[in-house]
């Protein structure tokens, strides 16, 4: 207590070179914690999206397989490729695991209600679509088993597509136009956040364009062809599903199921067409990146820490040349070597000890300092903010315990590193010579 | 008065025997010391005078066991320090000796009262009621308005005083007092002087380096150093050969 109590005085007649001390070690635990924060948060999101796609299920997607393959495998009229509902079948007969699967198919069409217009992705699926993919019905009803197997003409909306659909009326009840056929609008979907980007695309899987409507009426309305016009020529594809979503009993079973469903589909499928994404996988790939994340905010906020080290080391030195005749008095009076370097090395530690709290706080303030930065440019600055991506829309900086216990933890032993070397030059002088010092 | 310093005669509390001291300045050995012999005892009051290069401060900065000899023995508090290492010298001078400077060397930053009490936060183990102590020792040397002042605020005289109840604080066997008035006026210098000639009467062994002739009268016993060597001890009654 003395020590610390004599450490604080002294630092007190320097105000502002302890002050300037104390903000190198500030800066650099505020960075460790602000740097932290803001990658667990990204990471944090990253790992919502993945979760949204569910730790159980096992997504298999049709892949357009490559020029070279199609040649081989394709017609003059047209190539075929994709999931088959062959395999479906298959998939939920022969993998005993499985305790649900979704076939899905879609397709991006123009959907219209008069004189407005959306390009939207219609999506044919099974009721259970809307469980697997956790998707809340907002308004109305999800589609039903009496739907599909009625093969009827009804659609549930994604919240965007009814809202330009409808910007007034109420949806429900009413018909949208796919194409040239009428659809009922039974239920409008709730706003749902993007999930993970998976197989080959870099965009996560955005929900809010998306139009549902029983798998068994896009066989028949829709159907399987697609023919699309590029660079003049007539493009014939033949796809019959475009996604499976299989979900397994528990989560200890997905890694074996996922390779049964490998091989299943690699022994029914002359070319590679297909893709199996495997959520769990994607989780723990988005954890290991997280870890190299941290890491290397750690090594930047370790530079700064180091660099604030150098700044108290140097002020130290100083101190110690100008309190060279004090370190005489006290080596006359009976202070061993290792008392004066302990006096000093409580300064250093009391310097950077404030630091690090001062430090610790300001870290706290992260959260509120990134909302203010990012509602400041929202008004100040709209077209750079609309130019930001949406990890930056949503990010939310996560203060993690243990960047603060560490960051603290560095500071004082920055002071100690730092510290050792002016305490020992101090220690070391010879008394004679000190007393002797102007 | 001379009952006290009588009856302490014969108890010996420092002494060095054939000390020596030399010196390598640019490869060239140079002697401060060339065997010096003297005893201390209880309730002496020394002055040690000679010439500059006489060895007069070599001889102090041994006895305060700030340096040690090249050759010889000191003896303080009942053994031979000559050959202790650092921390043990360190602990020697914290508990047998107080140290008066010429230039008083308080620490600026720190008040009368904490000044006095530095050499206590060097004791092991430490001392109850060192706080008190220190205000009793402030009062003692006259102090007593004075016990929050910084030493920028007080005078020469005043950071003396300051300087030499420190020097008691840890009741130490001896004082060892370099030019402790070389520093002052006239008039302030037996203000000193009268302080410690009483601490001298109360029983307190007193050694003070001086090239002041009438400071070092008031002194009971002077010993004069001439290069290297005591060329004379005597007595301050007696008069100047």
């Amino acid at each position: 207590m003395h020590q610390i109590g004599l450490g604080i005085r002294s630092l007190m007649l320097h105000k502002l070179r302890s002050s300037l001390a104390v903000l190198g070690i500030l800066i650099g635990v505020t960075a460790v914690i602000w740097l932290v924060a803001m990658g667990e948060g990204v990471s944090y999101q990253a790992q919502q999206q993945i979760k949204n796609l569910g730790a159980t299920s096992i997504i298999v997607q049709t892949v357009k397989p490559s020029e070279e393959a199609n040649r081989d495998a394709g017609s003059r009229s047209g190539i075929s490729y994709g999931l088959l509902r062959a395999d479906y079948d298959r998939l939920v007969t022969n993998v005993p695991t499985i305790t649900n699967a979704v076939p899905m198919r879609e397709i991006t069409r123009e959907v219209r209600r008069d004189q407005h217009a959306v390009s939207a992705q219609v999506i044919g699926c099974t009721p259970d679509y809307f469980d697997i993919n956790r998707m809340a019905i907002a308004r109305g009803r999800p589609l039903t088993d009496t739907d599909v197997r009625g093969l009827e003409n009804v659609a549930v909306l994604a919240h965007e597509v009814a809202e330009r659909l409808f910007p007034i009326l109420q949806p429900l009840g009413r018909s949208v136009q796919v194409g040239t056929e009428f659809y009922v609008v039974v239920g409008v979907a709730a706003p749902r956040t993007a999930s993970a980007a998976i197989g080959g695309s870099f965009a996560g899987r955005q929900y809010d364009r998306d139009v549902y409507i029983p798998i068994s009426t896009f066989r028949k309305r829709i159907g399987d062809q697609v023919i699309t016009v590029r660079g003049g020529t007539f493009q014939n594809e033949t796809i019959e599903l475009n996604q499976i979503t299989a979900v397994v009993g528990s989560i200890e079973t997905v890694d074996a199921s996922a390779d049964v469903i490998r091989e299943l589909l690699r022994r029914y499928h002359k070319m590679v067409d297909y893709a199996v994404v495997v959520p769990k996988e994607l989780l723990e790939q988005a954890e290991t990146m997280q870890m190299m994340f941290n890491l290397l905010l750690l090594i930047i906020a370790g530079i700064s820490l180091l660099v604030g080290g150098i700044g108290i080391m140097n002020i130290m030195l100083a101190t110690v040349t100008e309190r060279t005749r004090e370190i005489g008095i006290r080596r006359a009076l009976g202070a061993t070597k290792r008392e004066i370097v302990h006096q000093f090395l409580w300064e250093t530690v009391v310097l950077s000890g404030i630091g690090g709290l001062l430090g610790v706080m300001i870290g706290f303030l992260c959260g509120p300092t990134v909302n203010a930065v990012r509602a400041g440019i929202r008004v100040f600055f709209p077209d750079v903010w609309s130019t930001l991506p949406s990890t930056i829309h949503n990010l939310e900086p996560r203060l993690a315990p243990w960047s603060i216990a560490a960051a603290f933890g560095i500071s004082v032993a920055v002071g100690v590193v730092f510290g050792i070397y002016p305490a020992r030059r101090a220690a070391n002088m010879d008394p004679i010579e000190a007393l002797r010092h102007e | 008065m001379n009952d006290l310093a009588c009856d302490a005669i014969g108890e010996m509390v420092a002494s060095v025997r054939d000390v020596t001291k030399v010196y390598r300045l640019g490869g060239e050995d140079v002697k401060a010391l060339a065997g010096v012999s003297i005893d201390f005892f209880h309730g002496d009051f020394v002055a040690i005078m000679g010439t500059s290069g006489s060895g007069k401060s070599t001889l102090l900065n041994l006895l305060g066991c700030l340096d040690r000899p090249t050759t010889g023995q000191y003896f303080l508090g009942g053994r031979d320090v000559a050959t202790l290492d650092d921390e043990s010298l360190s602990r020697v001078r914290g508990r047998y000796l107080g140290f008066v400077f010429q230039s008083y060397n308080l620490i600026q930053q720190l008040s009368v009262v904490e000044n006095i009490m530095v050499p206590l936060a060097y004791q092991r183990p430490q001392r109850p009621g060192a706080k008190d102590l220190c205000i009793r020792l402030a009062e003692l040397v006259g102090l007593a308005g004075r016990l929050g002042h910084r030493p920028n605020q007080l005078s020469g005289g005043q950071q003396q005083r300051v300087a030499i109840a420190r020097a008691l604080v840890n009741n130490p066997h001896v004082i060892l007092a370099d030019e402790p008035t070389g520093n002052l006026d006239t008039a302030t210098s037996m203000e000193i002087m009268d302080l410690l000639d009483a601490l001298n009467r109360a029983g307190r062994t007193i050694v003070m380096v001086t090239h002041e002739p009438d400071i070092a009268a008031r002194c009971k016993k002077v010993i004069s150093l001439r290069d290297g060597r005591v060329e004379s001890v005597r007595h301050a009654s007696e008069p100047v050969p």
